[in-house]
């Protein structure tokens, strides 16, 4: 069970969560100038990283808003949480 | 290497049961291989054996980073059906369950394919319509599947709760789907290609490619550098490690997806069960345990083991579906990574770097499609043109736009 420490609600159970899936994802800014390739890349490739991942979760059962987290997808380890527009941060080594 | 049968046992019988050889040779890498199957889990030692027995070639690696069926294959619920409903999809899995009907004799290995009918159920009126449109799209493809009302439903599922929070109006048999022993279907395969000369490499991790001009030359192992220009990857939820270190992404992502087992019962269950409103699936194995699972832990990982919340959620799910099971006892609980994408439907073929070779997507339905799988992949290795039951499956439909949506379709827990 993870236990995720929302912004505003503060640590709250996992299962108040949605996970969003990878972030950031940009879309495309001319969409009609977009080749299938790179709108598939968009639309359905990932990183699927073992280890560091970084993710936007949605407090689904609590405030509503949407965050994100940098977690090891292998240890389930919470490394960082940001906001929903920020940058990704820069991994401490070793972390 | 001995032949596996009644007499066979006896005589070992009489000398012990000391006199069995290994089931497969602990082979020694070599420099080069016509081809390389990385991932010895039940698509890697398929593909390998047909390699091997369809094809004719037999200079063969299998690599695994663990032991033979240490993955996923020894991690799942053992069901295999083919109820499905898009015609590509159909055909695939009913041809895989087909494979099945006849591997226990042409393996020489008992897998203990049990076909004793799989049954989903619908919990509402638009639930039946869907059932019945489910039904009709399997028999206009050549599926076995019937249709049955509520009451006959009860009748034919001994202590299937009458009342449950979710009420069953209605059931959907495929009487060809069953439950099989998946180690064996592993170490069958394992035996059969090794008796074909295929290499079977254990602890052998695969940490880089060797690619030239977009053509692939070999695989950097922790045992040594090997060369081949043709590779099949068959590494499931690795399947994204694997590209990265080839150099590209895939349209996958990892979840655990969990099992669970309980304590031995007396035959209780002569059937395999899915509940599609809270995903809980259970059978029970020849061992008397209840094998149960549902769905996924909803978050990338990487981690074989699961999360509370879901295995809460599949117990409720069980006793919903059998109260007396309430204060049965789960023995143990784990979790394998399924690699899923976004249609449900596999990826088998081409890959951006030639002569490197998919087999993934199964997402948490891959044991069905072991000898399928399988079969396909080394005929796209051996031949280098798509085998047709798979030709819909290629990588090249996430740009496309080619989908087959069984997510949507088929009314089943992906």
């Amino acid at each position: 069970m993870l236990l995720i420490e929302c912004p505003w609600c503060g640590p709250r159970a996992e299962s108040e969560y949605r996970c969003g899936g990878e972030s950031p994802i940009v879309r495309p800014a001319d969409p009609a100038a977009t080749d299938d390739a790179a709108w598939a890349d968009y639309l359905f490739y990932r990183d699927n990283a073992k280890g560091l991942s970084f993710e936007r979760w949605h407090h689904r059962f609590g405030c509503g808003l949407w965050f994100n987290i940098a977690r090891d997808t292998a240890s389930h380890r919470i490394l960082a949480i940001f906001g929903i527009t920020d940058p990704r941060p820069v991994p401490e080594p070793g972390a | 290497m001995t032949r596996y049968s009644a007499w066979s046992l006896v005589r070992a019988g009489f000398a012990g049961q000391r006199t069995w050889d290994p089931a497969w040779r602990d082979a020694a890498p070599r420099k080069r291989y016509q081809a390389i199957i990385i991932g010895g889990g039940g698509h890697g030692l398929a593909t390998a054996y047909y390699l091997a027995r369809t094809h004719g070639i037999r200079d063969i690696a299998v690599l695994e980073r663990g032991w033979i069926g240490g993955g996923n294959t020894g991690r799942n619920t053992t069901v295999i059906r083919s109820n499905y409903f898009y015609p590509e999809s159909s055909r695939f899995y009913d041809f895989s369950l087909t494979l099945y009907e006849g591997l226990s004799r042409e393996l020489n290995y008992n897998i203990m394919f049990s076909q004793r009918g799989m049954w989903s159920f619908a919990h509402d009126r638009h639930g039946v319509e869907m059932l019945r449109r489910s039904v009709n799209a399997m028999r206009l493809n050549g599926v076995d599947a019937e249709y049955h009302e509520a009451d006959e439903v009860q009748r034919r599922i001994p202590g299937l709760n009458p009342l449950p929070r979710f009420p069953i109006f209605a059931g959907l048999l495929q009487p060809r789907g069953g439950t099989a022993r998946h180690d064996a279907v592993a170490w069958g395969y394992a035996r059969a290609a090794d008796r074909l000369g295929v290499d079977i490499i254990q602890n052998c991790d695969v940490t880089g490619f060797d690619i030239r001009d977009g053509h692939i030359v070999g695989v950097q192992t922790t045992h040594g550098d090997m060369a081949s220009e043709c590779v099949g990857m068959a590494v499931a939820g690795h399947s994204s490690v694997m590209a990265e270190r080839a150099g590209f992404r895939l349209p996958i992502i990892s979840y655990a997806l969990q099992a669970f087992v309980s304590e031995p019962l007396k035959p209780v269950l002569d059937t395999v069960v899915l509940a599609p409103s809270t995903g809980t699936y259970l059978s029970q194995s020849d061992k008397g345990e209840l094998v149960i699972g549902s769905g996924l832990d909803l978050f990338p990982s990487y981690a074989q083991r699961g999360s509370l919340p879901v295995l809460e959620h599949t117990a409720a799910g069980l006793i919903d579906l059998f109260p007396q099971f309430s204060r049965v006892r789960l023995l143990r609980q784990w979790a394998g990574i399924v690699d899923v994408v976004a249609d449900s439907t596999p990826i088998l073929g081409e890959s951006p770097v030639k002569g490197l070779y998919l087999n993934c997507g199964w997402g948490t339905g891959g044991f069905k499609a072991i000898p399928g799988g399988g079969f396909c992949l080394a005929h796209h290795m051996a031949t280098g043109e798509a085998h047709p039951l798979a030709a819909a499956f290629s990588l090249d439909r996430f740009r496309t736009g080619a989908l087959i949506d069984e997510a949507a379709a088929s009314g089943i827990a992906h």
